[in-house]
């Protein structure tokens, strides 16, 4: 078996590589059932990262990057992703940043979605506060997520 | 022996220090919390896939992205993209990005007073084909100084960006050339412990792919393995 690459940071000049173009809209905005889904990346001290996010519906196989504004901001345009077996609707997110020595992996779950997140068994094995941190929030007409590296209401993350 | 040969490779320790004082800006970055364990089930999972219909022809040559040719030691940078069996990774997308010979990145918010080149942006791309092999042609980027202590400086680096054939293969890593000096006072570079797992950023200079009266070159291969672990490999396709 060959030893993995180990992995490096992405740092914070990663535009010019991973933001030639936009990729930020998995679905048209114009299309019916897009939805809004914003967020901030902070660090343990509620301050911004510049950071990049990436998106990944493995169901309708849709992915996509968003990166960071000034204010720790990212923003996609997503359609709500379908269930698998006895999973619930989610997005696979993967964190980026300057200060990061490799990605994190997280999950989006969505609001609307009790009884289907009550049986994920992903979600339902974690306790009530480290649940809340994965589960986006309604926002206006949009969804709201917030990644938190550290301290107080940190996100999960995850080991596969 | 093979027998001994994967026991020496399986004893290499590949994961960064995440928590790594000496790289300050991990200090409020780095999770503190160890990593929820996902079902197994999940290694399986297959990320997106980017069609040659993504790129341009050009995009793998960042010599070939202003009017005119880049300063700086042109080089040829090519390897393979394996998964942990040694079965290469066809269609994978490669993205690249890095300073120019002197140093500087065109990013706004690169300070260092060394000059911009107004022939090179410094970002590539490419998709590795049936054999997982990618290649870029470049120049060699410049050391730079960095605020992360007193006198630090970056060793010469290329980024890399690549997606493999499962979601948990994702990797962003970054390139060096052998023999730079810089290595051991870098502390993006030693938050791998391992220095066998070190050498394995380290691209390898290849006569065989120096381009005669044209352009130096370097080997680079990249082992996709599984978030978290280096442990099992994953189901062929």
């Amino acid at each position: 078996m060959l030893p993995t690459t180990p992995s490096q940071t992405v740092g914070p000049f990663y535009t010019l590589g991973l933001c030639r173009e936009p990729a930020h809209e998995l679905i048209p905005p114009s299309d019916p059932s897009a939805i809004s889904l914003g967020g901030r990346l902070l660090d343990g001290e509620g301050e911004p990262i510049d950071g990049v996010i990436e998106i990944w519906d493995h169901v309708a196989r849709r992915w996509g990057r968003s990166g960071t504004d000034g204010h720790g901001r990212f923003a996609f345009t997503i359609g709500k992703p379908g269930r698998a077996g006895d999973d619930a609707a989610r997005l696979d997110v993967y964190v980026f940043a300057r200060g990061l020595l490799k990605h994190q992996l997280t999950r989006i779950y969505f609001p609307d979605e009790r009884a289907a997140n009550a049986a994920d068994p992903v979600l339902s094995a974690l306790d009530t506060a480290d649940r809340a941190t994965l589960i986006a929030r309604a926002d206006g007409d949009g969804l709201r997520f917030d990644i938190r590296m550290q301290g107080e209401g940190a996100t999960v993350f995850f080991a596969v | 022996m093979a027998g001994s040969r994967a026991t020496l490779e399986q004893a290499i320790d590949t994961e960064v220090t995440l928590d790594w004082p000496d790289y300050r800006s991990t200090r409020l970055r780095a999770p503190k919390r160890p990593l929820v364990p996902l079902p197994e089930r999940f290694r399986d999972l297959e990320g997106p896939v980017f069609g040659e219909d993504a790129l341009d022809a050009l995009d793998a040559d960042l010599t070939q992205h202003g009017d005119g040719e880049p300063l700086g030691e042109r080089i040829v940078v090519r390897g393979r993209v394996l998964d942990v069996g040694g079965r290469p990774i066809r269609g994978a997308l490669v993205e690249v990005w890095q300073a120019n010979a002197a140093g500087r990145y065109r990013h706004e918010r690169d300070q260092h007073p060394a000059p911009l080149d107004p022939n090179f942006t410094g970002g590539g791309r490419c998709i590795t084909d049936a054999e997982g092999r990618y290649r870029f042609v470049t120049v060699k980027p410049g050391a730079y100084p960095w605020g992360n202590h007193e006198n630090a400086w970056r060793p010469a680096h290329i980024h890399f960006s690549l997606f493999g054939r499962a979601f948990v293969q994702r990797l962003v890593t970054q390139m060096y050339f052998p023999g730079d000096p810089l290595f051991e006072f870098d502390p993006i570079f030693q938050s791998v412990r391992d220095p066998q797992a070190r050498e394995l950023l380290v691209a390898n200079f290849d006569l065989d792919v120096t381009q005669p009266e044209w352009a130096l070159g370097y080997t680079w291969d990249v082992v996709l393995g599984a978030m978290g672990s280096n442990s099992t490999p994953l189901d062929p396709d």
